[in-house]
């Protein structure tokens, strides 16, 4: 791997060598590295691109990195990620993709991960994209996720996206069984003319199951956001949804919310705020001694973390 | 030391429309501990403002230790020594009580010395140190945190705007303590906005505004028995505390 690559790894994985447990790495549309481990088992799928990433039940407290790279301009990948997730399992899976595109042709990559979730299970998902490079080409991100939760599981999913993607489209689809939970956290940052689709929708199945959907995003300059939740309360069960937008310059963003109610003790609830950065925020940081652009930053920054 | 000369201030048209501030003079000296009370909407949290420069006024200049500041902006006062605590404390999300500390400390502060700070104010250090100034903190936690974050800072003039309030009883002592201690270690000013007959009672010297003007000003021995005594009643003291609302 080149340096670029190395970088690209380091911000989506945060991966500064080789990591511990099992990954496999996928450079420019093709498996770099692998590693499998007693309770992970990681298989090329034959029928198309991608893998699958079996863990065995019981399996606790181990890791899987999947980050792909994309340093070639002009690449358009498609990869199926399975991961089926044993009965009782708590482990932590981190994928992400890096693109650097110093060309001038479009550069994307279309990610689609689909969890089985086993009994009981718990999941800790990590997934970080980020863009760079100073060429005129496009960098292009559509994951898609796919979630199944079996009864008593649970999963945590945390999705960022600060810098230098151009266009994404972000489709999360899960389904809750009994007793079954699910929290997503979304970061967004926008600039330039960049525009990001967030489109989530869930459907609440089991009796005592539960989501919380929380994004939170800046849109800088002339960047364009949208935030589509769709919950679907099916069962007895809680659904909750927060969307925190702050705008800047020319930004917009677009906050879509649709909560069904399909039985009498679904609780479902959306929330949306979107506007500029509160001018008492910037006055408060302002008599701490900082400038309005510090301010600003600082806000900006922790909003995010 | 803080001089205010013939400070006015208006909104509407021009300052024209409603005058909030009229023709305001006071000499603030170093190391003397200052209260300023009076009625609701008499004035006081715009005063404290324009000396913070949130607020320019229409008419009269401010000088600090001799400098000219009528023109400088909220960040260049606050560079030159001047701390502002404000009545409504601002929330930010995902800005954690020790960033908030460390921002006002202006340097990186260690963890142990941003927990002093909390301890100060009679916060337990370690339930608070990580928590986000967001909505999850009570308005009397708030204010405690924002008092907090002023001690950090070590100004020479220190604003307090009605710290007093949303501050339970139990509290209100350590309080009392906090601001004297201030004062014997901080060889500047502090400057508090209150209504607390407990809080004038540790002043040097008192200043009533009411209607925009200066009504009194002299030291605590000459002001206070006339706000608490027979004469005009308790005017100043007894009125309901509130614990919100914005006050003009």
């Amino acid at each position: 791997m080149d340096e670029i690559q190395m970088e690209l790894l380091k911000q989506v994985a945060d991966i500064h060598g080789v990591p511990q447990g099992a990954y496999n790495f996928r450079v420019n549309g093709q498996g770099a590295a692998r590693n499998t481990t007693e309770h992970i088992d990681i298989v090329t799928k034959q029928d198309k691109q991608g893998i699958d990433i079996i863990i065995k039940p019981g399996t606790k407290n181990e890791s899987v990195h999947i980050p792909v790279v994309l340093s070639q301009s002009g690449l358009t990948d498609l990869v199926y990620n399975d991961f089926y997730i044993g009965e009782d399992c708590d482990v932590t899976i981190v994928a992400g993709c890096g693109i650097h595109n110093g060309g001038t042709q479009k550069s994307q990559h279309d990610g689609i991960h689909s969890f089985f979730v086993g009994k009981n299970a718990k999941v800790k998902y990590i997934e970080k994209h980020y863009g760079s490079g100073d060429g005129s080409g496009e960098r292009v991100l559509n994951p898609q996720t796919i979630i199944e939760l079996a009864e008593g599981s649970s999963m945590e999913m945390d999705t960022v996206q600060i810098k230098g993607v151009d266009s994404t489209v972000r489709t999360t689809r899960a389904v809750l069984a009994d007793r079954a939970t699910l929290v997503i956290k979304e970061k967004i940052m926008t600039h330039g003319s960049q525009y990001a689709k967030t489109d989530f929708e869930v459907n609440l199945d089991g009796e005592d199951c539960g989501v919380n959907l929380i994004s939170r995003s800046v849109a800088k300059e002339h960047s364009r956001q949208i935030f589509l939740s769709k919950i679907n309360g099916n069962n007895k069960c809680m659904g909750h949804s927060e969307c925190d937008a702050i705008l800047m310059d020319e930004g917009s963003v677009s906050a879509i919310p649709e909560i069904t109610a399909n039985h009498l003790d679904a609780s479902l609830i959306h929330e949306a705020a979107i506007g500029k950065i509160a001018g008492e925020q910037i006055t408060k940081l302002m008599t701490l001694g900082l400038s309005e652009a510090e301010a600003e930053a600082q806000i900006v920054n922790g909003f995010l973390k | 030391m803080l001089e205010l000369k013939n400070i006015a201030y208006g909104v509407g048209e021009a300052g024209k429309g409603k005058e909030i501030l009229k023709s305001i003079s006071l000499t603030i000296p170093d190391n003397k501990f200052i209260a300023i009370t009076g009625p609701n909407g008499g004035g006081k949290s715009t005063l404290a403002k324009l000396i913070a420069g949130i607020e320019k006024p229409t008419e009269g200049r401010l000088w600090l230790d001799g400098e000219d500041i009528t023109e400088l902006s909220i960040t260049e006062r606050a560079k030159k020594g001047i701390g502002y605590a404000f009545q409504q404390p601002v929330r930010f999300k995902g800005i954690t009580v020790r960033d908030l500390i460390g921002l006002a400390a202006g340097e990186n502060i260690s963890t142990a010395k941003a927990c002093s700070y909390l301890s100060e104010v009679g916060l337990c250090a370690k339930d608070y140190i990580g928590r986000e100034v967001d909505a999850s903190l009570s308005g009397g936690e708030l204010k405690r945190i924002e008092i907090a974050t002023v001690l950090a800072r070590k100004t020479k003039l220190t604003l307090f705007d009605e710290p007093e309030a949303g501050i339970d009883l139990w509290s209100f002592q350590n309080l009392i303590r906090v601001f004297e201690k201030l004062h014997e270690e901080i060889h500047g000013s502090i400057l508090i906005i209150s209504h607390q007959e407990r809080i004038l009672n540790i002043a040097d010297e008192i200043i009533v505004i009411a209607d925009g003007r200066i009504v009194k000003n002299g030291s605590r021995q000459d002001i206070l028995p006339g706000l608490l005594g027979t004469e005009g009643g308790c005017r100043f003291t007894c009125e309901p505390q509130r614990t919100a609302g914005a006050e003009a």
